[in-house]
């Protein structure tokens, strides 16, 4: 499969190692994968402030990098989320539609496109909380949510039990949002901060020794939160550990 | 100078004071300190004031961070909030748990509320008809100045001087008690949270629980200053008995009873009041002239969609299985007199509004308020509205764009509250379709306007991009900390900053994967 890499632009400028893991990860099931040189970003931050207009150009941008892909992968659910829900600044071509019909999450494309069913490669002999973002949880429906009444079902859970030696720890309050909420973490720092705190120390007292996430702007919050009040834990993307990351 | 005493001394303690593994105990030599530096207790510490809510000025907009953030810096209100409101959903999940139907009855009663909102004239028309044909009379107020000048024309015509009611977000909405208050007539709230608010001059803070971000020490503040209770005494049943007290005399002398309605049946022209308190029978029935506000959206057609709803609102409130009290009043009692007033108050508006008018299926169960981490964290006076929460952010600006223009950005859009609505409403898109919508009528900060325009521009043009990320980093890796973390930087001001990598994905891949385009 020819995939389009989309490394959103917090991934690309911080958290290189998780692009680098995608890409990796692609390559071992033997895809063509590309990362387009000119992409920059979703328009995702603009959009969840309201200001759609201001997307336009940044939305008409990821089109030119993006058309053409068998499918798009991207290590983060609220980008994924962005472009095949509300990426609407621009007229709806068929080649904008194509686009936004063909982006994936990384967990999403490894468990039901991919349908991974093994990573020899891989080892994780840690305890991990898992926090499923709201983006992935209770938009791509990665995983039930606590809210509603229906049969268990985890995406991230069942390609991480694949992975040899990893234990999970389950927290209080599992799908509490952690409070980043993208510009909210900084219109509304406080209550973003507190939320966070509470979020590591649940993690913290259920004893996990990593956070995994499919989110790495969550874990960047998250990590600063557990930094700022000194809570011992660790943080890692779950495309890292299923890439073989200490393994 | 005094030494210790050896060893072998017995110590000159009652052997009722010798506590071991009293934490407070001060040991030297493995012994503990027997004289009174050694077994008084620290004093106790003030207790925490009640942080107030948002601070309004006119039609200035509210600034819900900033009251969130003092409700923050009270540690022992917001841990208590957060806590109670949490257990709050826990008991709803359980009760969910309970009903394999549970998500059935949901798309139910969406389609019902859908249904009736779609045909609300007939089912209005309907409801009138039949309530009349009751022995009830039916008033229609356009808006609250119209409620409460309806409502005080009818207690005029019966020379009241008094009222009870229960408690009613329309009311609140109405601002009827400031306006009773002006025309000279007292008003006594019957729901023992409603009446310590009322005492204590606050708003409700929540539409189910209304004094939930009071600790009983707030309480027992309230009605020492209030009802002439010991400050000191903070016991449950001590503050509840003195309200009781001092509250039943009013009741039983009260010239008439007010409530609001859960449901308005249309088919029989009678209506529903939920309580726990058995308090709106009281309002209801001990005074021989009774009003009930009514919005006009809580109209349902028939009698047997009152079961649907009855089994999600008190599970999805506050997880019980149902309310101690469902009233039905159908016609005035023997003697006495029943008035409703219908009361538009912005609703038909709503209803016209093409991506807000769900929100009109609303029951106020207030679940989407329990389980909003923002709401638990913040407190329900911090939005400086009537409806406070999720609901709030989406109907609060129906009633004031400006005035409530900060309250949907009170949220990091994570879904939960549109998964606990009993009524499917899809709040936490509305949430997001309102930051547009404000954006669009020039109700955001020029600030934040300024620097969507500049990333929008900047996100737009890969060169300039990449020039700025590389800048970012060397920021991030060179600036000294003291800068980095001044009140400049939202991000650095309770939280670390992320560590700047050796180079981007981008600059990698560039190195790592050269043959590629």
């Amino acid at each position: 499969m020819r995939i389009g890499l989309f490394i959103p632009c917090y991934i690309d400028a911080l958290f290189p190692e998780v692009g680098i893991a995608t890409l990796e990860l692609l390559e071992r099931f033997g895809h063509d994968v590309v990362y387009p040189r000119d992409q920059t970003c979703c328009g995702q931050p603009m959009a969840n402030s309201g200001f759609n207009a201001d997307c336009a150009a940044t939305e008409a941008l990821f089109v030119r990098n993006f058309s053409g892909f068998d499918c798009i992968v991207a290590p983060s659910g609220s980008c994924v989320h962005h472009v095949r829900d509300n990426f609407d600044a621009i007229e709806q071509t068929p080649e904008v539609k194509a686009v936004r019909g063909c982006v994936f999450e990384i967990v999403e494309f490894l468990h039901d496109v991919q349908q991974a069913d093994a990573f020899p490669w891989a080892r994780f002999p840690h305890r991990v909380g898992l926090h499923n973002s709201c983006g992935t949880l209770r938009q791509l429906k990665h995983a039930k949510s606590s809210e509603l009444h229906e049969p268990f079902f985890s995406k991230p859970m069942d390609l991480l039990s694949k992975v040899d030696g990893i234990e999970f720890v389950t927290p209080a309050r599992p799908d509490e949002c952690c409070g980043f909420g993208g510009t909210f973490s900084v219109f509304e720092e406080v209550v973003s901060t507190k939320m966070g705190y509470d979020k590591v120390t649940d993690h913290a007292r259920a004893g996990a020794e990593y956070i995994v996430s499919a989110d790495s702007s969550c874990l960047m919050h998250q990590q600063g939160c557990a930094e700022r009040i000194g809570v011992p834990i660790k943080f890692i993307h779950i495309v890292q550990i299923l890439n073989g990351a200490g393994a | 100078m005094t030494s210790a005493p050896p060893e072998h001394e017995t110590p000159m303690l009652h052997p009722e004071l010798r506590t071991d593994g009293d934490p407070d105990a001060i040991v030297r030599r493995g012994r503990r300190l027997d004289h009174a530096e050694g077994t008084s207790k620290p004093l106790k510490s003030r207790r925490e004031p009640q942080p107030r809510g948002a601070k309004v000025h006119g039609n200035r907009p509210i600034d819900q961070a900033e009251a969130a953030a003092r409700f923050i810096a009270a540690p022992e209100h917001e841990k208590m909030h957060d806590e109670r409101l949490w257990d709050l959903r826990q008991k709803r999940d359980r009760e969910m748990q309970a009903i394999p139907e549970w998500e059935e009855l949901r798309s139910l009663a969406a389609a019902i509320k859908e249904h009736t909102l779609t045909h609300l004239d007939d089912y209005l028309e309907e409801f009138e008809t039949n309530a009349q044909s009751n022995g009830i009379h039916v008033h229609w107020a356009r808006d609250a100045a119209e409620h409460n000048r309806v409502v005080h024309e009818i207690l005029r015509d019966h020379g009241a001087k008094s009222l009870i009611k229960s408690k009613s977000m329309l009311t609140e909405e109405c601002g009827f008690r400031h306006y009773m208050a002006s025309v000279g007539i007292e008003v006594i709230e019957t729901d023992l949270g409603e009446r310590i608010q009322q005492l204590d001059h606050e708003d409700p803070s929540h539409v189910v629980v209304p004094a939930v971000h009071k600790l009983r020490t707030d309480v027992a503040a309230v009605f020492a200053r209030t009802l002439g209770t010991d400050p000191e005494n903070s016991d449950v049943h001590y503050l509840a008995e003195a309200q009781r007290e001092a509250t039943r005399p009013l009741i039983l002398q009260a010239d008439a009873g007010m409530t609001g309605c859960n449901f308005a049946v249309a088919e029989t022209g009678g209506f529903v009041v939920c309580t726990n308190e058995g308090n709106a029978d009281l309002s209801a029935n001990v005074p021989k002239l009774h009003i009930a506000a009514i919005g006009i959206e809580k109209i349902i057609p028939r009698l047997e969609h009152l079961a649907v709803f009855v089994r999600l609102l008190s599970r999805s409130a506050l997880g019980s299985p149902i309310t101690q009290y469902t009233s039905h009043f159908r016609g005035p009692r023997a003697g006495g007199e029943l008035h409703v007033v219908l009361v538009d108050n912005g609703r038909s508006k709503r209803l016209g509004m093409a991506e807000f008018w769900t929100s009109l299926k609303c029951i106020r169960c207030g679940a989407c308020m329990n389980t909003c981490p923002v709401y638990r964290r913040s407190g329900g006076l911090s939005y400086g509205a009537t409806y406070s929460g999720p609901i709030g952010l989406i109907i609060d600006p129906t009633f004031n764009a400006r005035k409530y223009s900060n309250l949907p950005f009170a949220s990091t859009l994570n879904g939960s509250c549109s998964n606990v609505c009993p009524v499917k409403i899809n709040i936490h898109q509305q949430i997001y379709a309102w930051r547009r919508e404000l954006v669009n009528l020039h109700e955001v900060p020029l600030v934040k306007k300024v620097a969507m325009k500049a990333a929008g521009e900047l996100l737009s043009r890969p060169a300039a991009y990449r020039a700025a990320i590389a800048a970012g980093d060397a920021a991030l890796a060179h600036l000294p900390r003291f800068v980095i973390y001044s009140g400049l930087n939202a991000w650095g001001r309770h939280r670390e900053m992320p560590h700047p990598p050796k180079q981007t994905f981008h600059d990698w891949y560039k190195a790592n994967r050269a043959e590629k385009p």
